[in-house]
This record gives C-alpha cells, structure tokens and sequence, in this order.
C-alpha cells in the first residue's frame, strides 16, 4: 500500500479562470504539493486544503464566491466544508 | 433572496424547507422503496449536504460551464480539430470511450431521476435531482463530439444501437443495468460511491489527461467539464455512505457487502480503460499500473482509513488488484487483438518504441509474460498469418468480459471458478465474480449474454459478418487492424502522409 495518511488533493482545469485560485491554494496551503497534469493541475496536500475567498479575490482583482469553483473543479478527495468565505477539504484521522 | 442570507441559511430555505408533511398519503405509499433492502433510516433531517448548492446557484454555475464546453467544441469543428490530433489510430479509444461510457451517462440520468423520486429526505431529492440534470447535460455534450468525429471516422455512427447489442458492450451496460434494477440504496452506493468516489478518477483524469496531451480538445473539454459536476458526485456518495451508517448499526453490513460488490464490478469494468491508457495513446500521460496506485492505492486507501470509524473496511479482494494492476490492460488487450474482426475499433501490435515504454512501466511482468507473447504475434502477421480468433469467448456471466484474466499468484493460468444454480452452471473470471453470482443467482442467471445469445441464434446469424451487420457494423471497414483500415487510409491523405491516394474529402465515414 502506497503511503495513504489522511491525504487529500483538489484537481483544477489548467486555464486562465482557475490561476487565481490554484495560486491562493498555494500561497494559503504552505505544505501542499503542486502537481502539473496536461491541461490539469493537482493538489496533494496531508490533512486540510483551503480556498479562501481573500485570497482568491486579492489575486484575480474580483469579487469572487467560493461556489465558483465549481466551474474550476475536475476532482476532489477528502471531507467537504464549504463556508461563506472559504472552500476545504479535510481529512483529520 | 436577500443578500443577507448566508449559504446555511440560504441553502435551508432553498432545498430544506421545499419539503412538506404528507396528509392525504402515508409516508410509506409515497416511497414504497424504503424498506425492502432492509436499511433503516430514522431520521432524514441528519442528511448533511456537503455542497450546500441551491438550485439558483447550480443553473447559475451549469450555464457558465455550458457556454464554455459550447464555444470550445464550435472551435474545434470549425477549425478541423480532428486533424490535430496525434495520431488517427487514437481515434480509436475515443471509439471506446464514446460507445462505452456515454451511453452510462444517459442510463444514471435516468437512474438518479428514478431513486430521486424514492428517496424520502428532501436534501437527497435535490441532490439527485441535479445529479440527473448533470448526466444529461453529459450525454449531450458527448453526442456533439460524437457527431463531430462520425464525419471523418468509421464506429461511431450507431452508438446507441450498438451500446444494446455488441459483445463488449455489454460490459459497461450489464454493470449500469445492474445497478439500476437493484433498490435506490444500492443504487446510489454502486454508482454515487464506489463508482464515482472510488473509481472515475481513473476514468476521467489520466484519460482526459491522455487527450489534452494527444491533442483531442473536443474530448478534453467534455470531458472535465463532466467532471467539475463530478467533484459534487463524489461527496454525495460519501455523504449516503456516512449517512446511512450513521442511522443505524444495522446498515454497516449491508453497505459494505455492496461496497465489495461495486468495488469489484467497477475494477472489472475499469479494465477497459486500462487498455485504453496503456495500448491506446499515442503519446501516454500515465501507465494503468501508475494510475491505480495514485487514485486507488493512495487515495482510496486514504479514504477506507477515514471510514474506519463507521465500521467501514477496505473493499473485499483489493488485494488481488494491487497485483492485477500489472497484468489486466495487456491480458484486455491481448483479446481484443484475437476479436478485432467482431469489434467496432481497431487494434493493432504496439511499435517497438511502445513495447519499450510497456517494459519500464511494467518491470516485473511485461517482459516475462506479455512482450514475447506480441513478438510472437507480430512476426505472425508479418509472414501472413495474423491469428483471429475463430471461436467465440466463454464470457463470465457477472462482469461478461471474456474469461482471460488470470489467476492471483500464477499469471500463466486462466482463472476459472464455476456455481450451479437449479439446472444450470455458471461461469466465473475471479472470486470476486462468483461471489456476486452467488448472493443473488436468481438475479444474475438472467444476464443477456452476447456469447450465449450468438450461439442460440439470436444475433443475425452464425457468421461474424451476419452478426456485425446485426450490430450495425461495416465489415472491413470498421473491424480488423488499424494498419489496414480505411480510417488510416483517410488519414494518410489528409496530412499528406506519403503513398495513401484515393480517400474521400469526408472519409469513408459517411454511413
């Protein structure tokens, strides 16, 4: 069994409308790991994945709600919270 | 709605409180399929909805995906996308992929309307309720692109026809059909959890992936697009899971045999796309072997650990995939090269350079038990002696693919396991068949077999040309090896590839 520890990962579209919210990802998520798919970009991180609103908006200079991500999102592993300012995954055993 | 609202409030407003309390009907005359699979619920408000999606927001978030799907595939036709791609002989797994796989998307339309309407939780109708409409839009989507590629290439010209009737085919139908006539529990556990959570990662990201890379955006797009309302498929298959153990202890061991059962069902089906990833790309993104231990092993794994604590373990013989991921997709392939002539894609030996890449992604096997075996086959077809196979396939009456996998712990064995059931005996690929078989035999034993169904007269003819004209396919046009095909013809002209003179401006497609 490949190393499998409370893993979780968001895959988002390679384009101009998920930019913004992959560098959020990455500027919030310090310990996750970027991975470059053809036309895919996947996100592997231990524990917890966060897409804040903030940070979202301060990179594409707009209003953004976290439920457009849905128009982003290819997949996803890991326990849903979705707030009014923020959109995560969470594994937490 | 006033913009106060947040998206708690928001989503008890615009799905919870749409239910009301029956007065003129009981409860269980409005959902008579509650009960008899024999899961207890007590209380249908514990339902947590993880996307809390309301249904402004989905048409708002559905409409803005559409658009972009549209203006993508109107590009690519206007601009002969089809050409672009890497190769001709990658159509090939489009052809797979779209007489396989789309029809599925229209049957769980229909399914997730179907056990909507059953389910007695307002939160679950709604989810199922956007889960039909997705599946729709999915199957349209790749009608386009369908349509698209059946002016240039032959095999796609009846998809629906064929998706009834032709062997292979009712592989990936069998398994939706048997989803759909078991009750909504089972139902949405098959298809919501173990297919969708568990396993159409595999589908959708190295396949789609594999098309980006091989230039195919028509499929790409469709393709993510499908899988953006995935994402939202996925958790409502963890949430019924969590759900229904959550409400009651007896729940658990029913869930988990239908987890073994779809695990098992949705890991034979997915063999299909095994071959696809490592026989049908031109240009490969990942090997089956890589993509099984990323999205099952890593994932999976990760998710079982989380479901411990309901009482959840691992799918029953999972162990057997960690070791057939080294053998299925060359074992499929392998059959699909002796049954090209009765199939509607083509097949073909891989190229040196591809038998080489096989080698390093599959260190311990390839070498040993499969490259020699297409040497063989290759030298055979260069001296004139490519080997069809003549006789039909003893098929395994739970997954119907043809009885080639071979046996956990010695790959030069086919695996064979058999029950009887009243006056008859059935057959089995594996245990994880057989088992399956034996739980509900009055079920299974009623399989429409594409074998039985030839050999009983009830296919056209006796002849392979009498069947494929039964099924709808062209003879020597849409069987036989791609080296040969009229689609390599076509393609060879159009890019001006050298000695291929005499094709038409629209293929020979044009049936």
């Amino acid at each position: 069994m490949a190393e499998a520890k409370n893993m979780v990962y968001l895959a988002l579209q390679n384009n101009e409308d998920a930019r913004g919210i992959i560098e959020a990802i990455e500027e919030d998520n310090p310990h996750a790991e970027i991975n470059h798919f053809p036309a895919m970009v996947k996100i592997d991180a231990k524990g917890k994945l966060v897409v804040n609103k903030a940070t979202v908006e301060e990179k594409i200079g707009r209003e953004w709600d976290p439920q457009e991500i849905h128009v982003s999102l290819i997949s996803l592993s890991g326990n849903v919270v979705e707030e009014d300012d923020s959109f995560a995954v969470v594994r937490d055993n | 709605m006033s913009k106060k609202l947040n998206l708690r409030e928001r989503y008890q407003r615009m799905t919870r409180d749409l239910a009301w309390e029956p007065t003129y009907q009981s409860k269980k005359d409005i959902y008579p399929q509650m009960d008899f699979e024999g899961i207890k619920i007590h209380d249908w408000d514990k339902w947590e909805d993880p996307f809390r999606l309301t249904m402004d927001s989905y048409w708002k978030y559905q409409a803005e995906k559409e658009k972009k799907l549209y203006s993508i595939i109107d590009a690519f036709a206007q601009n002969n996308g089809h050409l672009n791609v890497t190769d001709a002989r990658y159509i090939n797994a489009l052809k797979l992929f779209l007489t396989g796989v789309s029809p599925l998307e229209y049957a769980a339309h229909r399914g997730f309307a179907m056990v909507g309407r059953q389910f007695a939780g307002v939160g679950t109708q709604v989810a199922c309720q956007m889960q039909s409409i997705d599946e729709l839009r999915h199957v349209q989507t790749q009608v386009h692109t369908i349509s698209h590629y059946n002016k240039y290439f032959n095999g796609f010209h009846d998809f629906r026809h064929m998706h009834d009737r032709v062997w292979y085919l009712s592989v990936p139908k069998s398994f939706f059909d048997d989803a759909m006539s078991a009750g909504p529990f089972e139902f949405i556990t098959a298809i919501s959890f173990s297919f969708e959570y568990v396993l159409t990662n595999l589908l959708f990201m190295p396949f789609m992936s594999g098309a980006a890379y091989n230039g195919d955006m028509a499929t790409v797009t469709f393709g993510f697009s499908a899988q953006s309302d995935e994402s939202r498929h996925m958790t409502l298959g963890l949430e019924v899971i969590k759900f229904m153990v959550e409400q009651d202890p007896d729940n658990i061991p029913i869930v988990q045999g239908w987890i073994d059962k779809w695990f098992w069902r949705g890991y034979r089906l997915l063999t299909l796309v095994g071959m696809m990833m490592d026989y049908m790309l031109p240009k490969r993104v990942m090997s089956w072997r890589e993509a099984w231990e990323i999205y099952f092993e890593q994932n999976g794994g990760a998710l079982f650990e989380d479901l411990e604590r309901y009482g959840l373990r691992m799918p029953k013989y999972w162990e057997q995939t960690i070791e057939g991921k080294d053998h299925i997709s060359h074992q499929a392939w392998s059959i699909f090269y002796n049954y090209t002539h009765a199939a509607a894609f083509h097949t073909w030996i891989p190229e040196d350079e591809e038998l080489d890449w096989l080698s390093s992604k599959y260190p311990d096997t390839f070498d040993k038990y499969y490259r020699p075996r297409y040497e063989h086959w290759r030298e055979q077809a260069e001296a004139g002696n490519r080997f069809y196979n003549p006789t039909l396939p003893m098929l395994c009456q739970t997954c119907q693919i043809p009885m080639g996998f071979t046996e956990p712990g010695d790959p030069t064995t086919i695996g064979f396991r058999q029950s009887d059931f009243e006056d008859n005996r059935y057959h089995f690929c594996s245990d994880g068949c057989k088992d399956i078989f034996d739980n509900e035999p009055q079920k299974y034993c009623q399989a429409w077999m594409p074998v039985h169904q030839i050999y009983q007269g009830n296919c056209g003819g006796a002849t392979v040309p009498e069947v494929l004209d039964w099924y709808h396919l062209k003879f020597g046009i849409d069987n036989f090896d791609y080296a040969d095909s009229p689609d390599r013809k076509n393609w060879q002209a159009w890019k001006g590839l050298g000695d291929e003179a005499g094709a038409d401006q629209e293929g020979e497609a044009a049936a």
